[in-house]
């Protein structure tokens, strides 16, 4: 992206779920070292990792980019999976179709996008039934 | 107080004493819906949670959590336990329910000032 003083890009892998998180890891030690206060990192990596968990839960994987701009942190997270039929009711906090699997490894809260909503500045959903969702979040700093 | 007085006291077992012994614990803090954990757990909290595998790990560390007490007598796998290592995460495990195990941190915090 234009402007931008560092992009990030991660692969989000489908199956590996043990190493879902990593990329929120990796940007959340990436902004550390660049000095950015520990609130925006706070915020940054509650936003990305839900976006990373339910790209991994919900769809198939896909692709984050994070651009670390003068004003702000954007992050992209682009999937293939099925995309959301419902927004607004997904977006409610309590919502969640994470099979029962799922729900024992502590998801399914029906949290992630409310926190996701809540920890960015801007937010916006952009998906198409069986092609997949594209969520861009920024936060400022 | 600080993690070394909480490893110190022997109240838990300790699996993993993490990067930074010296840190202060702030809170006890019980959840296991991971993403409410990830939105509320205060940062230097000692969480108190039934929920053991990788992704705990990635919460506390993102959560910015001072250390992971499993409680109800949960513990890591091999391969959680060598996560919360190279990641300096620290680790402690009890057969105590959340509750009680959260109260004994409380209690502690009580007696040894703070922090
Ligand atoms: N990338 C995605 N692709 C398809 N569906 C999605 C995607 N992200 C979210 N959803 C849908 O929106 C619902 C709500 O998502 P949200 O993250 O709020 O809760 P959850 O993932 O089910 O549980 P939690 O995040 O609390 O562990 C999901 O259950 C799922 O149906
Ligand atoms: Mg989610």
């Amino acid at each position: 992206m234009d402007g931008s003083l560092m992009t990030l890009h991660y692969d989000v892998s489908p199956t590996d779920f043990t190493r879902a998180g990593e990329a929120s890891s990796d940007v959340k030690n990436k902004l550390k070292q660049l000095g950015v206060s520990p609130q925006v990192i706070r915020k940054v990596a509650i936003a990305m990792y839900e976006g990373e968990i339910n790209m991994v839960i919900h769809a198939q994987g896909g692709h984050i980019t994070v651009d670390i701009l003068p004003t702000m942190i954007r992050m992209e997270l682009k999937d293939v999976g099925p995309g959301i039929e419902d927004v607004e009711r997904a977006m409610q906090a309590g919502y969640s179709t994470a099979p029962d699997n799922i729900r024992s490894l502590g998801f399914g809260a029906g949290m992630g996008l409310p926190n996701m909503k809540k920890y960015s500045d801007t937010m916006q959903i952009d998906t198409v039934l069986g092609v997949g969702t594209t969520v861009t979040m920024t936060v400022d700093l | 107080m600080t993690l070394n007085q909480l490893i110190r006291s022997d109240i838990f077992t300790l699996r993993n004493a993490g990067d930074d012994t010296e840190r202060a614990i702030t809170v006890p803090f019980c959840c296991d819906l991971l993403s409410i954990a990830m939105s509320r757990a205060p940062s230097g909290c000692a969480w108190v949670t039934v929920m053991a595998n990788m992704n705990t790990l990635a919460v506390a560390s993102l959560s910015d959590a001072a250390c992971v007490i499993l409680a109800e007598g949960t513990c890591f796998d091999d391969a959680a336990l060598a996560k919360a290592k190279t990641q300096g995460i620290a680790v402690f495990e009890t057969g105590l329910p959340v509750f009680e195990a959260a109260l004994k941190v409380h209690d502690l915090m009580g007696q040894t000032g703070q922090a």
